[in-house]
C-alpha cells in the first residue's frame, strides 16, 4: 500500500507542470503526460488481493491499474519510465500509464475500455484449465463496468466453463464522473454474481485485512475448486476520474467522510494499537519514499524511444509496414 | 489431389493444423455442429469439446476470451458466423486484439484467427449480407484476407493459424459450396496476389467472391479482343502492391472490382497507390451505398455482375482512345 501510494503520489507531481482542462492530457511542462488514473484511497484492494496470488497466475486490470501492477510484483522503475514515455519502460513507451503492463509477472496489462479486462481474463482462465495447469486469472473491474455487457458475458462463460477465475469489483463508487449508484439497477456486482450461481462476497474494502482474509478464502477456493469466485469491495475514488479532474461534481463532505476510511491510515492505526512499533511503518514509508525517488530519477534520465520503434511490434506479415 | 468444396477446404487446414499443433483451438457458435455452414464439420467429433468449444451467444467474450487464450499460450481460432455479427465484438477486434502488441511493447503476441463470412448471401438483407473488409483493412495491427478458391481456403487458413499476429479471415457466404483441387502440400505467404489470367490492356483486381465474376467478364472482353488481366488479390492487408503496380505499369488502366460498398471502400486505396505510383487511369467498380435490401429486385441493385465489369472495362478503355 505504501508503494503504490508512494508511486501515485509522485507521477501526480510529475504530470502537473503545464496549462490543463478536464478531459486533455496534462500540460506541455508535465513529465507524466496523457491521462493518469489514480487509485489513492483504493490501496487496499490491490494489496490485499495480490497478496494470494502467484507470479504465474495471470492480472487482468482498469484503466485504474497502477496498484494492481505494482501489487502483482511489476518493476517499480519500469513503470515510472513507462509513465515518462521512456524506453526503458515496461511498455516501451508505447503504452503509458492507462496500459501498464508487465507480462514477466503474468500482468496482463490495465485496459482502456470499461469492462474490457473481463472478456482476456476469461480466455487466459480457459487456456489454464485446458493446459491442465494449476494456476489461476484474477481480474479487477469497477462499479462502472458492471453496466456493460462484456461483465454478464464473462460471468456466464466463466460459470459454464468452470473456470479457475477471481472477479474482483473494485467498488469505488464513481464511473468517471457520474456517481454509480443511480446508474445501477439492484444491488451490485456480488448480487449479479448471485444470480449466474457465482458464490459473491462483499467485504469493506477500506480494510487490508478484511480484503486479505476474503481474498484469500476465495484465491483458495478458486485454485482447489477450479470455479469462478467474485470479490465485491466497497472503497472509494479519492481523486477526479482523471489527475486533471478536480472532481468538483462531488459533494465536498463526500470525500471528507471517505478520507476519515482512508486504508493506509487504518492500517497505520490498527497496527499500533495491537503494540505494533510505529519505527517499522516509518521504515516502510521511508523504502517506498526512497525506491519512487530512484525510479523518478532513472526516468528523468532515461532516453526516448527511437522514433523507429512507432514502427516496430505492430504485425509480422513479411510485407513490411506502410509509411 | 483431392477434389473438395471451400467449407471442407477450411475444415481440412484447421485438421491438420491442429493434428500438427495441440495449442490449436477452436471457439464460436454452433461450431460442435459443424458450423452453420459446415466448415467445421467432423472437427468436434475428431478433437473433442475442449479443443473444438462451444460457446454462448456472446461474440464480444468468444472474442475477447480469444485473445486471452493467445496471450496465455494456445492459437485459437474464433467464429463470428457473419461478419455483420463481429460488430458485437468491435471493441475486442480493434482496441483489444489488434493493439495487444504494440500497447504492451512488444510484451506478448495475440496469435488468433478470425473467421466472420462476408457477402451477399440470398436474400439475407441488412444485417446478413455485408462486406466489411475495407473497416479492418484500417486498423493497425490486423492481417485482412479474403480467400475466393478452395485450394485458398486451405492454404491461406494454414498461413493466418502460422502467422502469429489476429487475422480477420474473410470467407464468403455463397463460396462454401464452390468445388475445386486442393493441394495440402501448396504453402503461402500471405500478401501475395493470384494472377487468374494474363493480359495487356487493362488491369482487374478484385478478392473473394467477384473474382469470379471478374474471370466471366473477362471472357466476354476477350470475345470483343480486349485481353484483360485478372489478379486475385487475396488478402488486402498486407496487399500484393508489387504485383498491381507492375501489372498496372505494363496496362495503363486499372479497374478495381470489389463487393462491398464503393465509397471508402479498400479499392479506393488500390486505385490511389496504382494512380500516384504509376499513373495509371484508375476506375472502381463496387456496390451503392445502400443497405442490401432483402427482395430480389432489391438486393440486385447492390450486386456487381460480370457485365458490369465487362462494361465498366470497356468504358474506360472507350475514353483513352
Amino acid at each position: 500500500m505504501a508503494r503504490i501510494r508512494a508511486f501515485e503520489n509522485a507521477a501526480e507531481i510529475a504530470s502537473q507542470g503545464g496549462v490543463s482542462a478536464y478531459g486533455s492530457s496534462a500540460g506541455a511542462g508535465a513529465r507524466v503526460r496523457g491521462p493518469l488514473h489514480l487509485s489513492t484511497g483504493q490501496e487496499a484492494v490491490p494489496a490485499g488481493v495480490c497478496a494470494h496470488l502467484r507470479t504465474d497466475d495471470y492480472l487482468t486490470s482498469t484503466h485504474r491499474g497502477h496498484g494492481h501492477t505494482l501489487a502483482k510484483g511489476a518493476d517499480l522503475a519500469r513503470m515510472m519510465a513507462e509513465l515518462f514515455g521512456k524506453a526503458s519502460g515496461s511498455n516501451a513507451g508505447k503504452g503509458g500509464s492507462m496500459h501498464i503492463a508487465d507480462f514477466s509477472v503474468g500482468m496482463l496489462g490495465a485496459n482502456g475500455v470499461v469492462a474490457a479486462g473481463l472478456p482476456i481474463a476469461v480466455g487466459a482462465a480457459h487456456a489454464q484449465k485446458l493446459q491442465g495447469r494449476d494456476a489461476i486469472t484474477a481480474c479487477f473491474f469497477g462499479d462502472g463496468a458492471i453496466n456493460r455487457g462484456p461483465f454478464l458475458e464473462s460471468l456466464n462463460w466463466a460459470q459454464v466453463y468452470g473456470l479457475p477465475l477471481l472477479f474482483v469489483c473494485e467498488d469505488n463508487r464513481w464511473s468517471a464522473t457520474t456517481a454509480s449508484g443511480p446508474m445501477t439497477a439492484g444491488e451490485g456486482a456480488s448480487a449479479r454474481a448471485d444470480s449466474l450461481g457465482i458464490a459473491g462476497e462483499q467485504v469493506d474494502g477500506n480494510d487490508v485485512l478484511a480484503v486479505d482474509e476474503a481474498a484469500g478464502r476465495l484465491v483458495r477456493e478458486v485454485r482447489a475448486r477450479r470455479q469462478p469466485r467474485l470479490l465485491h469491495a466497497i472503497t472509494y475514488r479519492v481523486k477526479g476520474h482523471v489527475s486533471v479532474d478536480a472532481a468538483a461534481y462531488r459533494d465536498p463532505r463526500e470525500l471528507q467522510q471517505a478520507l476519515q476510511a482512508d486504508p493506509l491510515a487504518r492500517a497505520r492505526s490498527r497496527f499500533l494499537a495491537q503494540g505494533g512499533d510505529a519505527a517499522v511503518l516509518d521504515a516502510i514509508d521511508r523504502e517506498a519514499q526512497e525506491e519512487v525517488a530512484r525510479a523518478l530519477a532513472a526516468a528523468d534520465a532515461a532516453p526516448w524511444p527511437a522514433p523507429e520503434a512507432a514502427f516496430t511490434d505492430v504485425q509480422t506479415t513479411g510485407a513490411g509496414l506502410w509509411r | 489431389m483431392a477434389v473438395m468444396s471451400y467449407a471442407q477446404a477450411a475444415a481440412l487446414a484447421l485438421a491438420h493444423a491442429m493434428e500438427a499443433d495441440p495449442r490449436v483451438v477452436v471457439l464460436g457458435e454452433d461450431i460442435g455442429r459443424g458450423g452453420i455452414f459446415g466448415q467445421y464439420q467432423g472437427l468436434q467429433q475428431r478433437f473433442g469439446t475442449d479443443r473444438v468449444i462451444d460457446t454462448p451467444i456472446s461474440e464480444a467474450t468468444i472474442l475477447g476470451a480469444g485473445v486471452g487464450m493467445a496471450l496465455a499460450g494456445l492459437r485459437p481460432v474464433v467464429e463470428m458466423r457473419v461478419v455483420d455479427f463481429a460488430l458485437c465484438a468491435m471493441d475486442e477486434i480493434v482496441n483489444q486484439a489488434a493493439k495487444n502488441r504494440f500497447m504492451f511493447g512488444g510484451q506478448g503476441r495475440v496469435p488468433l484467427v478470425m473467421r466472420m463470412p462476408v457477402g451477399i448471401w440470398d436474400s439475407s438483407a441488412a444485417q446478413h449480407s455485408q462486406s466489411l473488409e475495407s473497416w479492418f483493412a484500417h486498423v493497425p495491427g490486423l492481417v485482412v484476407v479474403c480467400p475466393a478458391t478452395p485450394q485458398d481456403n486451405y492454404s491461406l487458413l494454414r498461413a493466418a493459424l502460422d502467422c502469429g499476429d489476429p487475422v480477420v479471415y474473410l470467407e464468403h457466404k455463397t463460396l462454401w459450396g464452390l468445388q475445386g483441387e486442393v493441394d495440402v502440400q501448396a504453402r503461402e505467404q500471405l500478401g501475395s496476389a493470384r494472377t487468374v489470367r494474363p493480359g495487356r490492356h487493362l488491369t482487374l483486381v478484385s478478392w473473394s467472391r467477384q473474382v469470379h465474376a471478374c474471370a466471366q467478364a473477362c471472357e466476354a472482353l476477350a470475345a470483343q479482343g480486349i485481353a484483360a488481366e485478372l489478379i486475385d488479390l487475396r488478402s488486402i492487408w498486407p496487399w500484393d502492391r508489387a504485383a498491381v503496380l507492375a501489372s498496372c505499369a505494363r496496362t495503363g488502366h486499372l479497374l478495381v472490382v470489389h463487393e462491398a460498398v464503393q465509397a471508402a471502400g479498400f479499392g479506393a486505396e488500390i486505385a490511389a497507390a496504382a494512380a500516384e505510383a504509376t499513373g495509371c487511369r484508375v476506375r472502381r467498380l463496387g456496390a451503392p451505398r445502400i443497405p442490401v435490401g432483402y427482395s430480389p429486385v432489391l438486393e440486385a441493385q447492390a450486386r456487381i455482375q460480370a457485365a458490369d465489369i465487362a462494361a465498366a472495362a470497356r468504358g474506360m478503355l472507350e475514353q483513352t482512345r
